[in-house]
């Protein structure tokens, strides 16, 4: 008889008030296993994961480590059983500094200096930068990140869950991570591994486990399986094809001219003689890691920072720089945050309300809002964009991420916009909720939109732009039409390896390259 | 073992019963009190909860409380959805009183009845002023409303202490720190014959019917809450933050001043060092039993007269400290913050921890 398996799980039912996100779910893992949870947004993989870190109480089902029974009781129980976990949701203070947030969760007594060495140590063994001083509030979500992964790292775990770990991360970072879980694994280390990325599930996993609707529905060796295969017992389906017509440009809509702006944080990464020409009827991809600007360029372009000086940004001819989002979005630029809650949706309000954020059908004259009005046109996005919720009376909070995200980006695209700016607009999204908004992305650019992505995802990018850029360390690289792009190009740019944004670029540059790519 | 569980959405019915949990352990805490106290429990009670509402004089008198207590309740209501923590409504009434009361000083008995107008105007014009200071020196240098408009309250009883010790002085007052007694033709008009009860309540419940059109119905008080719902969503949709600061502060202070101009030429009728007697600061408490709803505000506004004139009923009949009816409204704060964990969390009983543990065959 072989050693027992490191983690098994056994009839794990749990039952919430409106779903039952588990339902006789097991599971087994052996010592030094990279183990997937492949899954939509809700199938319940992050409730089963929550219940092994002790977060969540099943209602049913046992647990054995290493062939014993236990109860984990809470997270500290699960840490007790070498048990870590680095949640989608990052779990950290935004006032503190990364090392401090880490501090929090040790209970070994050692000093907060001693914690930031440890650090150090720890994200430089597996490649993972991580500043320890740096507040996290001045942290982008990719950074955020590596700060859970390297204080799950810093415990030496027996099981190490990492849930979505890569959606923000930049090809070589994941390779990196892939050499960082491998190395893991090599020591003994169980890593459960949730994720919707079958290539990456296919590349590094050695079983896989499918859930759809809180039930598992196969357990396979993903390195036998096909991305078809994966998907059909994923979604019960096959996965939707993009397709990608021929662009028919129109004339420049959005146009950045030596866009420099200071940052308003210590953190902050400056923009510095940032110029694009964004034309109607393109996608016009911005690559980078994140952190390298793109939060402050999207604040430029949005117009949540209102620090430009006049004449750096037009839309349609028209000055914009001094314009408030509000007053941009009444010209036809339209915006999709990074942040759902919080910032592309007010978390306790119903999405009938959101509406509000940037729609103004609803106001009528003196500035009274048609409630009616407001519920009509959520129900009509619901139903458009096909967003999963309890109705246009619905807390933003109690759509799951996928949802939500449907909702704004169909928010915005239902506003007809002249020029649309998206960021990261599939991250933490299932497959078919992320094809959905990519063809309407997609449909929205043949109608003559001009679509600006920014994203950390390098295939999303290169599947939906016709142009790419990159920025790194807040400046711009030249533009390079997608079919002439290559990955590693694109990687090499990323690191900042490009010659053009030393010196300041004119407008001209900006309209030649568009030509160019255009041709 | 009784433990807190996170519900997966905000209970609405805990909502509503939060405050009945909380008056009903406060009077719980109460009847102890008075035990304590050696007193009868039951006649304390009576005092608050029975001879306060027991007849058409004791109802016009709750109202009279109750007006100040709603006006500037709804005012701060706006401020707390808003983010801006305005806790100097005491001084806004206290401006808004002196503003009016620097008019009403100049009325004769032949002055035109109109003035009642001119001076309730004034009384608003007054608490705008106060509490523009706030709302500039958090626009302009970022300084803490909190403190400001705290520190003001006390920088407005000096200033009504200079005038009516000094220039105010009424000549013939015997020296006494009050002005002259008002006009006649200042006085705020009586509903009833007989009561004190004067149209300040009925200018109260438009001001209510007015606050809820603009809290839930007009896009200027969306987008208030919204800046204090989540800042940076107001920040995405390009709503004004300090629209919605000069709003809010200019709201209640304006609604804090007509509230202490109405006390001033109402019940009042002269400035006196004794015009402050903490409405301001008790209708933090009533915006917060209120829900910060405008219409809760009145149910709870309601309520905390009765605890102020229990209070002095108690007082009076069976010599208890005034401080007492200070002791309730705390009480009811307190219970209240600790009942409205139960909106958010329920509480359940555990038997065993954990998962059940059935024998894993290994």
């Amino acid at each position: 008889m072989t050693a027992p398996p490191r983690l098994e799980l056994k009839n794990i039912s749990k039952q919430y008030p409106a779903v039952k996100a588990n339902d006789n779910v097991s599971l087994t893992v052996q010592a030094g296993e990279i183990h997937a949870i492949l899954g939509e947004n809700g199938a319940g993989k992050s409730t089963l994961m929550k219940i092994v870190f002790g977060a969540v109480q099943p209602d049913e089902g046992s647990i054995a480590i290493d062939g014993q029974p236990v109860a984990i009781r809470n997270p500290h129980e699960a840490k007790a059983h070498g048990i870590a976990m680095v949640f989608q949701h990052f779990s950290l203070f935004d006032t503190l500094t990364a090392a401090e947030n880490v501090w929090l969760g040790l209970d070994t007594g050692e000093t907060l200096a001693q914690v930031s060495e440890r650090i150090k140590a720890k994200a430089g063994e597996y490649g993972l930068p991580v500043d320890p001083a740096r507040p996290v509030h001045s942290l982008s979500v990719g950074e955020r990140q590596r700060v859970e992964i390297v204080r799950g790292l810093l415990a030496n775990p027996k099981i190490l869950i990492l849930d979505e770990p890569t959606s923000v991360l930049t090809p070589q970072a994941v390779r990196t991570l892939f050499v960082t879980l491998r190395q893991l694994a090599s020591e003994g280390c169980s890593i459960l591994y949730i994720s919707h990325k079958l290539d990456e599930i296919r590349e590094l996993c050695h079983a896989c486990t499918v859930m759809r609707g809180g039930k598992v529905t196969g357990f396979v060796d993903p390195t036998q399986e096909t991305n078809a295969s994966l998907s059909r017992l994923m979604i019960g389906a096959d996965p939707p094809q993009l397709v990608h017509r021929e662009a028919t440009l129109g004339g420049v809509a959005l146009e950045a001219i030596d866009l420099t702006v200071e940052p308003d944080s210590p953190y902050g990464v400056p923009l510095q003689h940032i110029s694009l020409a964004l034309r109607a009827g393109e996608v016009l991809g911005v690559a980078g890691v994140s952190g390298n600007g793109q939060q402050e360029l999207l604040a430029a372009l949005s117009g949540e920072d209102r620090r430009l000086k006049p004449g750096m940004l037009t839309l349609f001819g028209t000055d914009i720089a001094r314009a408030s989002p509000a007053k941009r979005r009444t010209l036809g630029l339209h915006f999709v945050p990074e942040e759902r809650l919080g910032r592309g949706a007010v978390p306790m309000q119903s999405l009938a309300a959101n509406t509000l954020l940037t729609r103004r059908e609803p106001v009528k004259t003196l500035g009274w809002i048609d409630i009616k009005a407001t519920h009509a046109l959520a129900s009509r996005l619901i139903e458009r964009f096909n967003v999963k919720a309890g109705g246009s009376g619905a807390h933003a909070k109690s759509l799951s991420g996928g949802n939500l995200q449907k909702f704004i980006v169909g928010r915005e695209i239902d506003a007809n916009p002249k020029v649309l700016i998206v960021a990261q607009p599939t991250w933490g999204v299932d497959v078919g909720a992320a094809a959905q908004i990519r063809g309407e992305l997609l449909a929205l650019r043949d109608a003559g939109c001009a679509v600006l992505v920014v994203s950390e995802e390098l295939d999303e990018l290169f599947e939906l732009s016709d142009r790419l850029v990159v920025i790194a360390r807040g400046k711009l690289s030249p533009s390079i039409a997608t079919r002439d792009a290559t990955v590693e190009q694109i990687g090499q740019w990323m690191a900042g390896l490009f010659d053009r944004g030393d010196d300041p670029s004119t407008a001209e540059d900006a309209k030649k390259e568009a030509h160019h790519a255009a041709a | 073992m009784l433990r807190l569980e996170t519900r997966p959405t905000p209970s609405s019915t805990f909502v509503l019963a939060s405050p009945l949990i909380a008056l009903a352990a406060t009077v719980a805490i109460g009847v102890m009190l008075f035990v304590l106290l050696g007193k009868d429990p039951v006649q304390g009670l009576q005092m608050f909860f029975w001879e306060p509402i027991k007849s058409p004089y004791a109802w016009s008198e709750i109202g009279i409380k109750a007006t100040p207590l709603i006006l500037i309740a709804l005012g701060l209501s706006l401020c707390f959805r808003a983010n801006v923590w305005n806790i100097g409504a005491e001084g806004q009434y206290i401006l808004g009183a002196i503003f009016a009361g620097g008019i009403a000083m100049g009325a004769t008995p032949d002055s035109p009845r109109a003035i009642v107008i001119v001076i309730l105007v004034a009384g608003i014009v007054g608490g705008m002023m106060w509490a523009a200071i706030t709302a500039l020196l958090r626009d302009r240098f970022n300084a803490n409303e909190i403190l400001v408009s705290l520190m003001l309250v006390y920088v407005a009883e000096m200033v009504l202490s200079y005038l009516v010790y000094g220039p105010w002085k009424d000549p013939q007052g015997y020296n006494f720190p009050q002005t002259v007694t008002f006009a006649k033709p200042t006085q705020v008009p009586r509903l009833f014959a007989g009561l004190r009860l004067n149209i300040g309540l009925v200018i109260a419940l438009f001001a209510v019917a007015g606050m809820t059109v603009f809290l839930f119905r007009l896009f200027r008080g969306v987008q208030a809450l919204v800046g204090g719902l989540a800042p940076a969503a107001a920040r995405y949709a390009g709503f004004s933050s300090r629209g919605a600061l000069w709003t809010a502060l200019l709201t209640s202070g304006g609604l804090a001043g007509l509230a202490g101009a109405l006390e001033a030429t109402g019940p009042l009728g002269q400035l006196t060092p004794y015009v402050p007697v903490g409405y301001g600061f008790a209708a933090i408490i009533v915006a917060f039993v209120g829900r910060l709803n405008p219409v809760g505000i009145v149910f709870s506004a309601i309520l905390m007269s009765m605890f102020y004139i229990g209070g002095e009923l108690a007082q009076s009949r069976m010599q208890l400290p005034k401080s007492i009816t200070g002791v309730f409204q705390g009480l009811l704060l307190f219970t209240l913050l600790a009942a409205d964990t139960l909106i958010v969390y329920r509480v359940r009983w555990k038997s065993t921890a954990g998962a059940r543990i059935a024998g894993a065959k290994a």
